[in-house]
């Protein structure tokens, strides 16, 4: 059997950061170091509306207006056969500026509220003060309890409804609103989180989750073979050490 | 400091001084150039008898400004200068316009910085409108063609009574530099460009047809994935920008489609006669040549920078030449070392364009030299490509300080996937606090495990870069760094005591 996985970059040309594009690359790598290679398609405003040929969605941060930009066309056009697709297994990983618009609403500094897709049950509003720096998370996403590293720059403050689970509990950081320690949203396997730096490079074991759930929903019980991680750990571990986790 | 303190003492000081300088006051700003624009105009400036205040160290925030008047101040406070030229970060040009009432501006271009991945990019532009629009009568505001952003602010500025003045590079530096034509597709909403494009039929080139590609070479499977995107959407009506010449990230021949906004023409403008080695300018009626020593695209644009608020001044061509053709890199600038006999050639990097750039040079100088050796040792090892073994031998310091940016993200939108080309590449020592992760990133880029390593430590790294250059000379160390490593690495370069580690190497 030939194993092939489908990548979905949302608004590449809205939805893009720095580091955004790392996680991309953290994806695409780790499946070709085990002989799977991975197409990569991208979707912007006005295009697709069918997610049935996707094996995993990425959406990248914006800014207030880009996020203004495409938020109606992400709840119009893309809304209800993505939201089919992820009550089917897709994976979805979204940063940011995606993963606030996954949320029911996402309220601007100037008062002004973009709807998002309701596909994670989370309200974001815009606080004063930015949450800046780095953000060191505890996490049994993967089944046992890891660490997840990286950075964060948000000023929005996200609180999770009853049907989402937190992607972890931050031990360095603020996560979603630098209260309730919680970091992230996940429901099924669609993800949100406020980590770059880039997230995925630094935290292989993630990548290696979202890459094993979207093998499985494709072809069924699958093995993920290991990697040699020396170099990731070691930047995970200095990353812990200088957050000062 | 002295700056700092002199104003905390006497609030106008900065004002008073600048008042002195009857030849008027020269500001350069922008994202990426600043310091190289401004020293070089320093230069022609003085290369005609004038004295020029100039704050060459490259600090550019009020008390720095203050601090570089100060040097030129006498026990009674009076300023023995014609001129001043300063480098100004672009957030403080407002408050700078308003104590030193300039004369005269050069915006280079605008591009994302390292702490910016929150765009401020907006808000900075604006600061910098704010403050050109402050300047007094018949000012002279310098805007660089090829960028769309500091090109941008003419429009915005021509009804506030502004004297403009443009820069930017030749059609014909496309024969030598990376040109990016759009797909046909795009090119359709454009007719009488594609025609004119296809009558000039230009040579397609891409980045990566410079460096030597080993036949069988697979492309890398991440090539594709586009990087944080940078402004290519029309400051007038938000349409994506159609370019028929991209010289590098933002920077080229551009065109909206949506309100036929276009680049406007060069009033003074450089054509490439051989690489960035040489450049040919003109400038009106004028037309000179003049050897670029430093080497990089984006100096090529510095130097253009320079040379047209030069010749808005007047300065006669020569001056401007000899200028051009004596520089000497900064502070971190391509700056040349000789340690034990040894090149080494320092650079800072602060954004993945500018990254990429210093990037490119190197990895073109590096295969450029190997190419030559090998040419040299074995004739009939020419012609076959890649020469594995050969390439770059470099040292890479990534720090997270405030002063390098805190958030090291940006380093995924450096092209280092070029670093992995065949023959691109010895070897490279990834160094500095956030060492860790550019070796990940070099992993990811696809470059061969055995070929890096990490060592923290700036003076370790670099001891053992040395190390690793093949004896003889002709060989050199690449050593890119952020800010503040390259501080400590500088500090310890020249200092003697310390420095002899290296001559013991
Ligand atoms: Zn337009």
């Amino acid at each position: 059997m030939s194993l092939e996985l489908n990548l979905c970059h949302m608004y590449p040309e809205q939805m893009n950061l720095y580091g955004d594009r790392g996680n991309l690359i953290a994806l695409v790598m780790r499946a070709r170091w085990r002989g799977i290679p991975v197409r990569y398609h991208s979707v912007g405003p006005g295009e697709g509306g069918d997610f049935s040929g996707y094996d995993i969605c990425f959406m990248g941060g914006g800014q207030d207006h880009e996020q203004q930009l495409i938020g109606e066309d992400l709840v119009r056009r893309k809304g209800p056969d993505l939201k089919a697709a992820v009550e089917d297994g897709l994976v979805v990983f979204t940063v940011c500026g995606g993963y606030q618009l996954l949320g029911e609403y996402y309220t601007m500094g100037g008062g002004l509220k973009i709807p998002g897709l309701t596909l994670l049950d989370c309200r974001t509003d815009a606080g004063t003060r930015r949450m800046i720096g780095n953000l060191v998370v505890s996490s049994s996403f993967g089944g046992t309890v890891k660490t997840l590293v990286g950075f964060e720059n948000h000023s929005g403050r996200t609180r999770l409804g009853g049907e989402v689970e937190p992607l972890g509990r931050v031990l360095k950081g603020f996560g979603n609103n630098g209260e309730d320690q919680t970091e992230g949203a996940v429901y099924k396997n669609c993800v949100g989180t406020y980590l770059h730096g880039s997230a995925l490079p630094k935290n292989p074991w993630l990548t290696d989750v979202l890459l094993l759930r979207a093998l499985e929903r494709r072809y069924g019980r699958f093995d993920l073979e290991p990697l040699d991680d020396v170099v990731e750990q070691a930047a995970h571990r200095v990353a812990i050490r200088l957050a000062g986790a | 400091m002295p700056g700092k303190i002199a104003r905390a003492l006497d609030p106008g000081v900065l004002r008073r001084l600048a008042a002195q300088c009857p030849g008027g006051i020269f500001l350069v700003t922008g994202t990426n150039g600043k310091t190289t624009t401004a020293r070089m105009l320093t230069s022609m400036l003085r290369r005609t008898g004038r004295k020029v205040v100039h704050n060459r160290s490259g600090a550019n925030l009020l008390g720095g400004l203050t601090a570089a008047f100060l040097e030129y101040a006498g026990w009674n406070g009076r300023i023995a200068a014609d001129m001043a030229v300063l480098e100004v970060d672009e957030a403080t040009v407002p408050r700078a316009v308003l104590e030193l009432a300039p004369m005269g501006a050069v915006v280079t271009n605008f591009f994302r910085d390292q702490l910016d991945r929150y765009g401020e990019l907006d808000r900075t532009i604006a600061l910098v409108k704010e403050g050109l629009q402050g300047l007094r009568d018949n000012r002279l505001t310098l805007l660089c063609s090829d960028d769309p952003l500091s090109a941008g602010l003419g429009e915005e500025l021509s009804g506030a009574g502004a004297s403009l003045i443009y820069y930017g590079l030749e059609p014909g530096a496309a024969r030598d530099w990376c040109v990016r034509d759009q797909s046909d597709h795009e090119w359709a909403v454009c007719p009488t460009l594609a025609a004119a494009r296809e009558a000039e039929s230009l040579p397609v080139a891409n980045d990566s047809e410079s460096l030597p590609i080993a036949q069988d070479s697979e492309p890398l499977p991440t090539v594709g994935i586009p990087t944080a995107r940078e402004a290519c959407f029309c400051r007038a009506c938000g349409s994506p920008l159609t370019y028929r010449r991209r010289f590098y990230s933002h920077l080229g021949h551009y065109l909206c489609p949506g309100c036929g906004m276009i680049r406007p023409e060069p009033d003074v403008a450089a054509d490439l006669v051989s690489g960035t080695a040489l450049l040919a300018f003109r400038a009106g009626e004028k037309s000179w040549t003049a050897r670029l020593p430093v080497p990089g695209l984006y100096n090529v644009y510095n130097a253009l920078a320079a040379s047209a608020a030069a010749w808005a001044l007047h300065i006669p061509t020569d001056v401007v030449a000899g200028a051009i053709e004596s520089y000497a890199a900064g502070f971190g600038r391509m700056e040349e070392l000789t340690v034990n006999g040894r090149r080494l050639l320092l650079s800072l990097v602060k954004n993945p364009v500018g990254f990429d750039e210093v990037l490119r040079t190197v990895l073109e100088e590096g295969t450029g030299a190997a190419a030559g050796t090998g040419a040299g040792v074995t004739g009939a090892a020419a012609g076959t490509g890649a020469v594995l073994g050969a390439g770059a031998t470099m040292v890479i310091a990534i720090n997270d300080l405030l002063a390098d940016g805190t958030d090291i993200s940006w380093l995924w939108d450096v092209d280092f996937e070029r670093m992995a080309v065949p023959g691109a590449v010895s070897s490279v020592i990834c160094s500095g606090r956030r060492a860790h992760d550019l070796a990940v990133r070099l992993k990811y880029a696809g470059v061969e495990p055995y070929r890096f390593t990490v060592e923290t430590d700036l003076m370790g790294a670099v001891t053992s870069g040395l190390r690793l250059l093949p004896e003889g000379d002709g060989d050199t160390l690449y050593v890119l760094t952020t800010y503040t490593a390259l501080l400590e690495l500088r500090a310890d370069l020249t200092n003697p005591s310390r420095a002899r580690r290296f001559w013991e190497v």
